[in-house]
């Protein structure tokens, strides 16, 4: 099964990191990411650019605006996601567990399974 | 990262919201500062342990509110209490801190506190100074090594902002919007301010000036989620991301400045270009135009030229055009004779420039540009000149070396045809 693995912190300790910081964890992640897409199991993987340069298009009542920001105010924002292919949960969580010891910052991994997936045709 | 880093990370980003509302809390600067070291000192000593609060402000905000009291219940055995008015929520029971944080409270608590340090009445360097301080808790020493002057002297200056602000009064009431409004672009000023400071020490001391650099955009980026419909913020911070992204392609291996068409834009920083031009595409759909937004236009036209000969010259010429008219000054039109000079060659620039003599003889740029231009005329000798009064009024290594290197190029060059000759009369 098809799993989205989602990737929630606090991006305002996340952007404090320094590059060095912010390398080394990179790096760190680029390995787990290399295991898992040797063993053809892992999808797209993509980094979010921080919540201050999105933009949130509403739809109510007929009418569309965009408001500025995220869609919502959290405490931990969507920073990045994972697509996976894992035979359960267990698995997926597996993943995640070792994405989390590969980062040392606090935050969270929302596992769950895609209902549909169309790869599409974009180049890296 | 080592394992205590995380929590230097979340004392360091609940800061200005934890400070904010110690400040609100205390009505001073001082008792808030202690009252935030108190509670930092007990996050160091209790959060290994416990692992990470769920809010980590807020668990700030109530040890440094208990630890504040404490202490002035203390002293006030020793003097007189201080009048209620002056210990404002001290009675409140401690149920209602949690609403206060949800409430829409610390985004007016974080302003104020970003506010005091933008005070107009205080000279940029104790602006930045007290914003180092205050809001980002670097240390004494720290900011000294970033202004490079001694600890006790940065201590005394850091000091004497403090009382200013305590002096002029801090502004406890809510903010209406005009307050509001006006208190945003006293910020965003001291943002910039704190920027250019590490911006223009590049050269300095290793690393100090790129965390400056670093810290600004941390405070642009707080500002535009606390203020996250201003399109002037979202052109602060482009412009910040936009100037700091070529950091590493400013300085050549000897230290000296690379101008922007001879960088190798291969160093540019390209994820922070990325989110700059993302910021600055949301801001355009405001269609209000103000300064920081048409800077940060004209930078992004730099960055979005994968080589110098696509740049847009004539849209930045447009651009400070329209800057001309919201913020004349000399500097802004000695900015867009560089990109006259690319759309009509160096006479017209230099025409252009020659009037603004006066009042930027005392700056390096000027010189700079018009030896430039006078080079490129073939003016070797006039050239000189002006690169000679630029080296004097170099204010760094980098931008002296740069001249230096023109100089040489001038010496190198075959003799100026002799009917230039006479342009130079003395030499």
């Amino acid at each position: 099964m098809l799993y989205a693995v989602l990737c929630y912190n606090d991006e305002s300790v996340t952007s404090s990191w320094s590059k060095e910081e912010d390398d080394r964890v990179m790096r760190d992640l680029s390995v787990v990411q290399r295991k898992y897409a040797e063993s053809g199991k892992l999808g797209p993987v993509a980094r979010l650019v921080p919540t201050t340069a999105a933009a949130t298009l509403r739809h109510s009542a007929g009418e569309t605006i965009v408001i500025d920001g995220p869609f919502a105010e959290t405490k931990e924002q969507l920073l990045g996601f994972y697509l996976i292919d894992c035979a359960s949960l267990d698995e997926a969580l597996d993943f995640a567990r070792d994405l989390s010891n590969a980062n040392p910052s606090t935050g969270s991994y929302e596992v769950r399974p895609l209902a549909l997936y169309k790869p599409g045709e974009l180049p890296s | 990262m080592t394992d205590t880093a995380w929590i230097d990370l979340a004392l360091v980003s609940a800061r200005p919201q934890a400070m904010g509302a110690l400040l609100r809390y205390f009505r001073s600067l001082d008792l808030a500062e202690e009252a935030f070291q108190e509670a930092c000192i007990r996050a160091l000593k209790n959060w290994p342990r416990t692992g990470p609060p769920r809010d980590p402000a807020a668990w700030l905000i109530f040890v440094g509110r208990n630890s504040g009291i404490d202490r002035v219940r203390r002293q006030s055995r020793e003097t007189a209490l201080p009048p209620e008015e002056l210990l404002s929520d001290l009675g409140d029971r401690e149920s209602e801190l949690a609403d206060r944080l949800d409430g829409a409270h610390y985004r007016d608590d974080i302003l104020r506190l970003l506010f005091v340090c933008s005070n107009p009445a205080l000279p940029a360097t104790q602006q930045i100074a007290l914003a180092l301080r205050i809001v980002s808790g670097l240390s004494v020493r720290q900011i000294a090594r970033a202004f490079l002057v001694g600890e006790a002297a940065m201590e005394q200056r850091i000091t004497r902002a403090k009382a200013r602000v305590a002096a002029a009064g801090i502004p406890f009431e809510t903010p209406d919007a005009a307050d509001r409004a006006e208190r945003l672009a006293a910020v965003a000023t001291m943002i910039y301010l704190v920027f250019n400071e590490g911006y223009s020490a590049m050269n300095g001391p290793e690393g100090v000036s790129a965390d400056l650099c670093d810290e600004a955009i941390r405070l642009s980026r707080l500002l535009l989620r606390l203020f996250p419909a201003e399109p002037e913020i979202m052109g602060l911070a482009a412009l910040l991301l936009l100037q700091h992204s070529r950091a590493r392609a400013r300085f050549d291996a000897a230290g000296a400045v690379v101008l922007l068409e001879d960088q190798d834009r291969q160093l540019w920083n390209r994820p922070m270009i990325t989110e700059a031009l993302a910021m600055i595409d949301k801001a355009m759909r405001h269609r209000r135009p103000g300064p920081y937004q048409i800077q940060a236009a004209i930078a992004a036209l730099h960055a979005r030229a994968s080589r110098p000969e696509e740049t847009d010259w004539e849209e930045i010429d447009l651009l400070y055009q329209a800057l001309e008219r919201l913020q004349p000054s000399p500097v802004v039109t000695l900015n867009r004779a560089v990109a006259v000079s690319k759309r009509e060659g160096p006479e017209a620039a230099l025409a252009m420039i020659e009037p603004l003599g006066e009042r930027l003889s005392g700056y390096f740029y000027y010189h700079g540009l018009r030896g430039g231009l006078l080079k490129r005329l073939g003016l070797a000798c006039e050239a000189r000149k002006a690169f000679n009064q630029a080296i004097a009024l170099a204010t760094n290594a980098a931008e002296a070396a740069y001249i230096r290197t023109q100089l040489d190029h001038l010496a190198a060059a075959p003799m100026p045809e002799p009917s230039f000759s006479s342009d130079c009369p003395g030499a």
